[in-house]
């Protein structure tokens, strides 16, 4: 009886999977067209993270099965991931900083 | 086990409160060896952060421009120059890796014994090419443009100890993964999960859950990855 939910909870058909690896490939692809093409600024960093969350997204949702996943386990990984976006935030704020700090004394000197 | 049917409780954010105070386990319907390996993973999560946050701030100080990565990762093909063309060959092998790894988890639970440990072992040979190209990729960085940890031929010297330090940490878990995907595989292929073999270091039975969690742990290092590529190599 057991065994016969898990099968129901747990397998899904192989096209899933190979889908998912196809798009894998295509949005590799592309972003390393980021780079062979050389676009640069606001549109290479755009481009750029929009394939690694897309990729990423497709990685955690079907090929580690979080989109079958309860809520409950689902809530307690991506809040935390979540504010390491605040972490960001903060690190580019003190790296500006020390940036003018070493233009300014390299310089003027101090 | 038997105290819940998982496929009768409520879905959604209603599930979410409901698993939360119910008084009981929370993550229903969760094996502890699932829960512990998520748990696990976000905690590396934090590291690989950190060291991607640090590189952030070293790249965004620096007054010295960054070495051009697009140039320093090229390679010559057929005489010509290709920007990247390592790391582009590795991301697509470690995806592959990671697909085959999905399939493996699959076969795993519909007990297909013979062809879950056979994706396994595809799995673990996609893993050790990639670690091969990347003791490749070292080696060049290393004897032939010369770079350390302290200095480098490029620009910025930070970009050495970076270097090193973050596809190092990465190899490191590639590696690791590849040698318990050649020991699940022989689990698999002997029928332990079947025979109820107990584990040689855990002297437990376990179960294709096993490859499941297995699974988690390499998915996540395929995930590290796609943003080592996008932060370190194509930024």
């Amino acid at each position: 009886m057991e065994a016969d939910k898990k099968q129901e909870v747990h397998t899904h058909k192989i096209g899933i999977y190979l889908w998912i690896w196809g798009l894998l490939f295509v949005f590799s692809f592309f972003s390393y067209m980021v780079d062979y093409m050389n676009f640069q600024g606001l549109l290479r960093w755009s481009l750029i993270v929009f394939f690694m969350l897309a990729k990423a997204g497709f990685i955690m949702a079907i090929f580690m099965h979080l989109y079958w996943e309860r809520w409950a386990i689902v809530n307690v990984l991506l809040w935390p991931m979540t504010l390491i976006g605040v972490f960001i935030g903060i690190m580019v704020a003190e790296s500006y900083y020390t940036f003018f700090s070493r233009l300014f004394y390299f310089v003027v000197g101090g | 086990m038997s105290q819940f049917d998982i496929t009768k409780l409520p879905q959604g954010p209603k599930g979410f409160v409901h698993d939360l105070s119910s008084d009981q386990r929370v993550f229903k319907g969760v094996p502890w060896g699932k829960a512990m390996m998520w748990i696990f993973l976000l905690s590396d999560t934090f590291i690989f952060s950190c060291f991607l946050i640090s590189l952030m701030t070293a790249r965004a100080s620096t007054v010295v421009p960054w070495p051009p990565t697009s140039e320093v990762f090229g390679l010559m093909a057929f005489g010509v120059q290709v920007p990247l063309l390592l790391i582009a060959i590795m991301t697509f092998v470690l995806i592959t890796s990671s697909g085959t790894m999905a399939i493996a988890v699959k076969y795993g639970y519909e007990k297909n014994r013979k062809l879950c440990g056979w994706f396994l072992v595809a799995t673990a040979l996609g893993g050790l090419t990639f670690v091969g190209m990347q003791a490749f990729e070292w080696s060049k960085l290393i004897f032939h443009d010369g770079v350390r940890p302290w200095s480098n031929p490029f620009g910025a010297e930070q970009f050495g100890a970076f270097f090193f330090m973050i596809t190092g940490f990465h190899g490191t878990h590639v590696s690791i993964g590849v040698i318990f995907l050649f020991i699940f595989a022989r689990k698999v292929f002997r029928g332990d999960f079947e025979t109820g073999r107990r584990g040689y270091f855990t002297s437990m039975k376990s179960d294709y859950e096993a490859i499941e969690i297995l699974g988690l742990y390499w998915h996540f290092v395929d995930l590290v990855w796609v943003f080592i590529f996008a932060f370190f190599y194509l930024w």
